[in-house]
This record gives structure tokens, sequence and C-alpha cells, in this order.
């Protein structure tokens, strides 16, 4: 199991067109990807534009993602890009 | 005449017939299957087709309204393909054996349901993409007629909401404005229609009414205002307005991102004169290269009480840091004379306009004068700014307004408060007196900026609110274009700036005058940068 924290920076928080690049890649990996706002007790399912939105992510969150299966190193890799690059 | 006030989304006139966004009955019954596979296949079905549609849609919307807008329906296809929105329908075709369209609206709901109830006005905007989805399947599922807007000329579209797809399938060509009973400003209508330059008003509510479908009406997106069935005198009103406006928007394209310079290459800057916070979007639209006047008189005029630092501090900074680095001239107090203010508790004068005013008022009382002058520095950390006193007749003067500076900046490096140590420093030339020592005050100051009215009462002795001197009053009179010559070339020997934030700056008979003086900014109302850009870039 391998975990990601990020503190948001994008002023919209995570919002439709961020959330869409990002569910995609985590769609493509064969681990199963949770995500939870910290101070949230909900945790989704990552794999889910839906879910993700969901959360009402804003700027200054911070999230964590938790990987786990076969490509988990593989898909926090790809997290940690997405968010770095669009969040 | 019927007037309905609701929210601008973007500026405008559009004049037209009002045509309502037709849509066809989505009453979605319940109904029990028998084979739930075969309903599970004709919703996969209908998932394919959802997905063909949103893929045509986005790259219309690319050519139309470029990449950023036409996102949205990658969200869309990857909502229609969501897992749990996907799990939701299966479960409910399954476990309650019923058909496709059942299943599809009560998952929608469920789930733009969730996205309205959220504390965050983005989010609940997006309540509207999910029904989009939905409603998309739902069409697909039950094989609905044809909605949208059925007309030959160009139209105002009406509706109680547009969802983004009903948008952008709309023909461009045939839309004049948008009006909309509900929406927000982050609604898809409200994005697209800056986008599209479209005007639009939303958030009319429910006086507008379907029954008013093929009257005339105006938009007045400025005002955020729909008029049905106009009068005369509204017609004519607002026709004006749109020619107004299309001249502007036209002369903005031409000039945008365009340097201020003569046909033989002389360069001058162009400035906007504004008299409260509210006039900063106006100097942003007209495309103004700073703010050459700022008069500070309002923050007292519309105060019971002396505005404190900190009130004032505030809106200079709010000033700067909209302008974004372009310099914003801030005139400190200008009280007296016309603009009187009660709690400075100022006696009757026989000659107010020769009286205790302005910057006289400041150097007599320096608590008044300093706390402006306190955060006018805060506020340079901020932003450009640049500081301009009024109604200077003397050296003296600005060498003790210079002390007082010093003072005030030494009590904030004291204090750990940021400030710049280059703020320009400049004065007003409007008294006869200032533009005969003018080579003096030169030496002391960083610019000067003349203000042509008062100059002009002075050196004609003409009281500017007499209206029985109008016909003597000649704002052309060669007196004040020779005085306001010679403050330029004493400007000029002495290596600093002049500028004109006066109504004479804004006469375009006199611009070729000015330019020829060797003035280096004119400063304007906002509505005059634009014409008065386009004039310079004709002079020889």
């Amino acid at each position: 199991m391998k975990e990601f924290k990020y503190v948001v920076k994008d002023e919209l928080g995570i919002h439709a067109r961020p959330a869409g690049i990002l569910v995609k890649e985590i769609a493509k990996a064969a681990s199963d990807v949770k995500l939870q706002k910290t101070g949230d007790d909900r945790v989704v399912n990552a794999k889910s534009i839906m879910a993700v939105m969901s959360l009402g992510v804003k700027q200054g969150n911070e999230v964590v993602f938790t990987a786990d299966g076969a490509d988990e190193d593989e898909v926090v890799a790809k997290i940690e890009k997405v968010m770095t690059e669009n969040l | 005449m019927i007037t309905l006030s609701g929210k601008s989304v973007f500026g405008g006139v559009a004049i037209g017939k009002l045509a309502f966004y037709k849509r066809e009955d989505k009453q979605i019954k319940r109904h029990h299957v028998d084979d739930v596979d075969a309903e599970i296949a004709r919703f996969e079905a209908a998932q394919n087709t959802a997905m063909e549609e949103l893929g045509a849609l986005y790259d219309k919307a690319m050519k139309d309204v470029g990449e950023a807008n036409a996102m949205i329906f990658e969200v869309h296809q990857m909502m229609l393909m969501d897992l749990d929105y996907v799990e939701s329908i299966r479960n409910i075709i399954t476990t309650q054996e019923v058909n496709a369209e059942y299943a599809v609206g009560t998952t929608g709901d469920n789930f733009s349901e969730m996205f309205a109830s959220m504390d965050d006005a983005y989010m609940q905007g997006r309540a509207a993409d999910v029904k989009d989805v939905s409603d998309r399947l739902i069409k697909i599922l039950s094989g609905g007629g044809e909605s949208g807007v059925q007309t030959d000329e160009p139209v105002i579209v009406a509706a109680d909401d547009l969802v983004p797809s009903e948008t952008v399938q709309l023909d461009k060509e045939k839309v004049l404005g948008f009006a909309t009973m509900y929406g927000s400003a982050n609604s898809h209508t409200a994005i697209l229609a800056r986008t599209m330059n479209i005007p639009a008003v939303i958030g009319l509510g429910e006086e507008l009414k379907t029954v008013y479908d093929g009257k005339d009406a105006i938009i007045d997106g400025f005002t955020g205002t729909i008029y049905i069935d106009p009068d005369e005198e509204t017609l004519r009103v607002m026709t004006e307005k749109r020619e107004e406006d299309r001249k502007k928007k036209a002369l903005l394209e031409e000039l945008k991102g365009k340097e201020n310079v003569t046909l033989s290459g002389q360069k001058i800057n162009v400035y906007a004169n504004i008299g409260n916070l509210s006039d900063v979007g106006a100097v942003l639209q007209n495309d103004a290269g700073g703010i050459g006047l700022f008069r500070s008189e309002f923050l007292y005029l519309e105060s019971e009480d002396f505005p404190t630092e900190e009130q004032q501090f505030q809106v200079y900074k709010q000033v700067a840091e909209n302008m974004a680095g372009k310099k914003v001239i801030i005139r400190t107090l200008d009280i007296g004379a016309d603009k009187q203010v009660d709690y400075f508790n100022l006696d009757k004068e026989e000659n107010p306009a020769l009286g205790y005013r302005a910057i006289r008022i400041c150097l007599t009382r320096p608590e008044i004068f300093k706390t402006q002058l306190r955060a006018l520095y805060r506020a340079s950390a901020f932003g450009q700014i640049a500081i301009m006193f009024p109604m200077i007749i003397s050296v003296s003067e600005v060498k003790r307004i210079k002390e007082i500076i010093e003072e005030v900046k030494a009590e904030l490096r004291e204090t750990g408060i940021p400030f710049r140590e280059d703020v320009e420093i400049g004065i007003m030339i409007e008294t006869p007196a200032s533009v005969m020592v003018s080579r003096e005050l030169a030496k002391e100051v960083d610019f000067f900026s003349v203000g042509t009215n008062d100059l002009t009462q002075y050196t004609l002795a003409i009281d500017r609110q007499n209206q029985k001197l109008d016909n003597f009053y000649d704002p052309h009179h060669p007196a004040v274009l020779r005085m306001i010559q010679m403050a330029a070339d004493n400007a000029h020997a002495e290596g600093k700036w002049i500028g004109i934030c006066g109504e004479l700056g804004a006469d375009l008979e006199l611009t070729e005058t000015f330019l020829k003086m060797g003035l280096d900014e004119l400063s304007v109302s906002p509505s005059m940068v634009l014409p008065l850009r386009k004039k310079i870039r004709e002079c020889e």
C-alpha cells in the first residue's frame, strides 16, 4: 500500500477539468485507489469522477491518495505528476 | 412595457424577438421489465450513442469556443462512464426490474442533488452537468423529438436555464442574446455567453413567462435588465446604447495592445481618471495604460468621520493590485471650495476657490495628511503607486510635504511595515503661480500633472460655477495653452515628465497641440481613452 499527500493550490479546488484528467489517469491502473480529504470521514473511489468531485476539495485542503495493488508505485507517481501539474 | 431585472453576465445590448427554448416532454414513466439483461444492453447501447454525440459536441465546441470551454464535454463523457453512476443505474434496473429511462432518471436526480447540496457555488453549478448527461441518455433511450429554438431570424433566446450542450448546439448566427430565469455566474450559459461575446442576463426569475414568446424585447447586458414590449423611448435609448457599444468594441478590437504612437513615431501615455474604486473596471475595459488621476476625495465624502488609515490602505491596495503593475497616480485630499465635508468643520468663506482647501488644509492639519500618506506608502508595496499633491503655489510647500513624507517613511521603517522607497512624487499644476515657478518646482518632484479646469479658472479669473460667464470662458484661450507649454518646457529642462489630467486632455481638437508641446501623458475619463488613442495614432 502506498500513500500520497498533497495540498491543493488551484484557486478553484479540484474542479471538473483537473478532476477529469486525474480520474482518466487513475482509471487505467490495476490498483485500487482511494481518496480522502483530511478532516473529512468519507473515503471515496478515486476512479469515479463523481466521487472525486463530491468531496468538494477547495484551495488549501489536503488530500490523501491511497493506492493498493500490483502497480501502486507506478500509479502514485502518475498521481503526483497530475496533481503538481494541474492543481 | 415590462421591465425585469436579473444578473448581468456579459455587457452589450441585444434587440430582437424573444424565443423560448423548447424541450420535448421529459415525463419519465416507470414500468416493469421482464428481461433485465436486455434492458441493461439497451442502456449500454444508449451510453455508446451518447459518447459519440458528446465527442461530436466536443469537436464543435473546440471550433466555436476553444479548448477550455470544450473540455466540459469530455467531463460529460467521463460522467457518463463513471463507475458509481453506471453501477447505480445497473443496480436499479436489476434489483427493481425497471426500465432504463427510470433508472437513469433516478440516478441522475440523486447525483445532481448531491452536487446541488454542496456548499461551493462552483460544485452546485455541476448539478446541471449531471442532469445534462442523464437527459441525453433518456432522450436517446426514449427516442424523443427535436428540442431547440425554431427560428429563421436571429432572436433573444429565453429559457429557465440552459445546459452546456444546449448552449453549444444553438446556431450562433441566430442568437442575439440570452435571458434565463435561473442560473448563476458560474453556469455554462454565463461562461459561454462571455466567450461568445453575447449579451446575457440571468436569474430573471419566474416573471420571465413563456407567454412572452415571440414578443419584441431588449436586453441591456450592462445593467442586467430585459425590456419586453419596449416603448419607443426605451427602444431609441437602447438602440443608441447598442451603437455606442458596437463602436467601442470595434475600437477596442482595433487598438487593443497597440502603442499610442503618432504617424511620425512620437509616443505618449494615455491613462484614465477615476473617482472611486468601482471605476477601475471601466479603466481596464477601455484598455488604459494606467490611472493618471485617482481622486481620493470619495473616501472622505462618503464617510461620516475621517476615514482611518486601514480603510484607506485597503482601497489604495486594491486599486494597485487590480491594475497589476500599471501606474496608479493617487491625488491626496482635495477638499474645500466646491467639495465640502461636514466633519472637517470648515468655515464658510467668501471665496472658497481662493480659500482654505486641498494642500492648504493638509499642511495646517498634518495629522489628517499623515494618515493618508501612511496608507499610501503601505499600499505602495502592492503595485506601482505614485502620489500627487493638489493646489501647489510654491517650492516651500513641496519641501514641507517632503519633510512630512520622510517622517512617515521613518515611522514605517521603524515598525517594519513594507513600502517602496522609490514612490514617484508629483504635483498638480493648477495655479498660475506654480507655472511661473515650475522650473524650481521641477527640481523637487518627479512629475507634473496639469489640472486644466482650475488652471483655466485661475488664469482667466473666471468662476467655473458662474453660468453667466460661460460666454467668456474659453478653454482654448492662448494664455492657458502657453501656461501648459511653459510648465512642459520647465519639466523637461529638469528631466521630469508632465501630463494633463483635466478635461482639456480629452479635447480631441487639442491632441495635436499637446503632442507638439511634448506632453508625456494624457489622463482622461475611461470612456474617452479609446477615442483619444485612435486620435493620437492619426496625428502626424
